[in-house]
């Protein structure tokens, strides 16, 4: 079992026909996702050509309403640049994909804002779409399916959920998983902007409720109080063990590291805050990110 | 992005937001001239000289001068234009000031404060105002929160009229008159249009002043940009004054890499922003202090990381530089090549740990060991500080024993 993506998701790619698109479409075909239709409005009716596709190439359309009537696609995976993706992305929402990972960097804070008025509109219990992203590497269920840009072939089967606002450090924990023998069920990406959609608190519900899931590794960082309100939830709801990492403890006040949500703003949204919120939930923080496999391990039971 | 006061004074006027009579000046010259203009302008003899730096608390640092006649405004110039101004923004070593706002004195009968600001976890806008202007905000919320007063924006809504007016009442605008309601609430609809048409990420106004003929006024402004919006905008990209940054900085944004000048002796180059945190904290996990973030990102090409690797090099302070990659998309043996490459041009003069891991990680590591360059190869993240936090040390003693001689 596993979150969000398994071997049976059909997935479009918004953007299939640019460099990036092209390129991480062809790793996730190599992966075994079930990639079914590009998107690039003014390019419908052509085939992508992306090495190891099925017959003359991945179909694209016009419009992902189109590509989703034609394909059945539920989820789909936006590489389309930064002044357009909101834009992708409320498209991908009003066509009622189940899932939308959007992977672009640089997406202005207002447009945003914007996405996630829509987002939240949604009704509740009804059908609704999930964004995970932007800024994101995706969201991978190791031998069904990848959507984005992490490199495959670390991950492992298995029945840890890895959540994570950050890539090459998600990339690091699961490496370290992996190296002492312990498999993901799913490993999701949040992203590292300020406004955006799926939260720690909404995947660590979801890897609650997955019987496929055994325990959790969550990868925050300097910024906002994401991790805070993960940590009252985890105290509060959840019973499966979480171990985490807080990157940025020593990242000075008022700069931007990087990431364009990574930033102490008035005395707000420190390492130390976090860790101790963390802490007082119970939940085994790694004291180095060279820790992170080992600490995880440390709270199996 | 952030610019100066009187920047962030021309944007808000040009939108319609009631400033103080003023002109900026970058010379002596210019700030007399500014100054008598600003004497005519509002008929009044009084000017106040303020230095224009990219740092808060000025005035205690003693940046801004009000001054009543010619000769004191003369002297609050030349005092002021070109100090080395220290403020608890600025760091001990402070700024040097190159601009000046002259500006006409104010009666001031209140001190406000009014922002916008983006709250994370709602993903929407809020209006903050309080009644304890001119004063450090995050105080007034530690010590007396009741006194901040909020309004969240629906941005399918936008900023209601009525919610404009709720802080107008809250701030007691009403015991001054009703116009003065209208005013403040006509004062933070213009305060949201501005945010949102120039993609700002904070809009500050503090204090926010009422005269005492009953006019508001923004007596001081501060102004950040949205980076990812910054494309929309061209016109506001030409107001960064490159003085007020970092050249380092500067520098390594023209090569698209993430960097940020720390105090510490380790240069760091990694891929990845989260990465690239961790790195700096496992350094001072074991006792080292990082020289600075530099994220290369994730598809670094050979001409990246060389220009990583002179942006590190250059910082006199570095006394020994850590390369973190975790090669996914990009590829260990790129990063070896790219490393080899650079150091060929631009020379080693200190301690190099590399810790390679991922796609290609063998190719990586071969490729290195086989350069014949003093590279040390670390195991993984912990080998790796631990490594270069020992080399550091003895060459910065090899280097004060050479200092000795």
């Amino acid at each position: 079992m596993s979150i969000l993506v398994n071997k049976n998701t059909r997935l479009i790619v918004q953007g299939i026909t640019g460099k990036t698109g092209a390129f991480h479409t062809e790793k996730a075909i190599e992966y075994g996702t079930n990639v079914v239709a590009g998107v690039t409005p003014g390019k419908g009716g052509q085939f992508a050509k992306i090495p190891g596709a099925a017959g003359s190439g991945v179909p694209v359309f016009d419009t992902v309403s189109e590509a989703v009537k034609q394909t059945g696609a539920n989820a789909t995976v936006i590489y389309v640049p930064p002044p357009v993706a909101a834009d992708s992305i409320l498209e991908a929402i009003a066509a009622g994909l189940e899932l939308v990972v959007a992977i672009t960097e640089g997406i202005p804070v207002l447009d945003m804002v914007r996405v996630r008025r829509v987002l939240d509109a949604q009704p509740q219990g009804g059908k609704r779409t999930r964004l995970v992203g932007p800024n994101c590497p995706g969201v991978i269920t190791p031998g069904e399916c990848k959507i984005g840009i992490m490199p495959g072939y670390i991950h492992k089967t298995g029945d840890i959920g890895v959540v994570s606002r950050s890539g090459t450090l998600t990339y690091e924990a699961v490496h370290q998983l992996t190296a002492l023998g312990i498999g993901q069920s799913t490993c999701v990406g949040i992203g590292g902007d300020p406004v955006k959609g799926m939260d720690f608190i909404d995947v660590l519900e979801m890897f609650e409720a997955d019987p496929g899931t055994r325990a959790v590794l969550m990868i925050g960082e300097i910024g906002g109080s994401s991790e805070e309100s993960a940590a009252a939830y985890v105290k509060a709801k959840m019973k499966k063990p979480v171990a985490a990492f807080i990157a940025g403890q020593t990242a000075p006040p008022g700069r931007r590291m990087g990431h364009a949500g990574a930033i102490i703003a008035g005395g707000k949204g420190t390492a130390k805050d976090k860790i101790t919120a963390l802490n007082d939930a119970g939940i085994s923080v790694a004291a180095t990110p060279n820790e992170l496999g080992n600490t995880l391990k440390s709270v199996l039971r | 992005m952030n610019i100066h006061e009187y920047q962030a004074k021309e944007l808000l006027a040009k939108a319609g937001l009631p400033i103080p009579i003023g002109r900026p000046a970058f010379s002596i010259a210019e700030a007399q001239q500014a100054a008598d203009w600003v004497r005519s302008q509002s008929g009044k003899p009084i000017v106040v000289v303020k230095a224009q730096i990219h740092a808060g608390g000025r005035g205690k640092g003693g940046g801004v001068k009000v001054t009543k006649t010619p000769e004191e405004t003369q002297a609050a110039i030349d005092k002021i234009l070109g100090m080395q101004l220290v403020t608890h923004q600025t760091g001990p070593e402070g700024k040097k000031v190159g601009r000046l706002l002259l500006e006409q004195g104010i009666d001031i009968a209140k001190e406000l404060y009014a922002a916008v600001v983006l709250d994370r976890q709602k993903g929407r806008l809020v209006v903050m105002a309080s009644t304890e202007g001119g004063m450090d905000i995050e105080e007034v919320a530690a010590h007396t929160p009741e006194k901040i007063f909020r309004q969240v924006i629906d941005p399918m809504i936008g900023f209601a009229p009525y919610q404009a007016r709720e802080l107008a009442f809250a701030l007691g605008m009403k015991s001054v008159g009703t116009e003065v309601v209208s005013q403040a609430a006509s004062f933070f609809q213009t305060m949201v249009r501005a945010f949102q048409e120039l993609d700002c990420s904070l809009l500050e106004i503090n204090p926010l002043v009422l005269t005492k003929q009953g006019q508001l006024l923004a007596l001081d402004a501060k102004i950040n940009f949205d980076d990812n919006a910054l494309f929309r905008h061209p016109a506001i990209e030409a107001l960064r004054d490159l003085s007020e940054e970092e050249p380092a900085e500067t520098e390594a944004k023209k090569f698209d890499l993430s960097y940020v000048k720390l105090h510490g002796t380790i240069g760091c180059m990694v891929n990845g922003a989260g990465l690239a945190m961790a790195t700096m904290d496992i350094i001072q996990h074991y006792g080292g202090m990082p020289a600075n973030f530099l994220d290369v990102g994730g598809g670094a090409t050979q001409e990246k990381v060389t220009a990583a690797f002179k942006i590190i090099t250059a910082d006199p302070a570095v006394r020994g530089i850590f390369v973190n990659i975790f090669g996914g998309i990009m590829k260990c043996d790129t990063i070896a090549r790219g490393i080899i490459g650079a150091v060929q041009e631009v020379g080693l003069k200190v301690p190099l740990v590399v810790r390679l891991e991922g796609t290609n990680v063998e190719l990586g590591k071969k490729l290195l060991a086989e350069s014949g360059l003093n590279v040390v190869a670390a195991a993984d993240m912990a080998d790796g500080a631990q490594k270069i936090i020992a080399f550091s040390k003895s060459s910065s003693a090899d280097t004060s024993t050479k200092a000795a001689h």
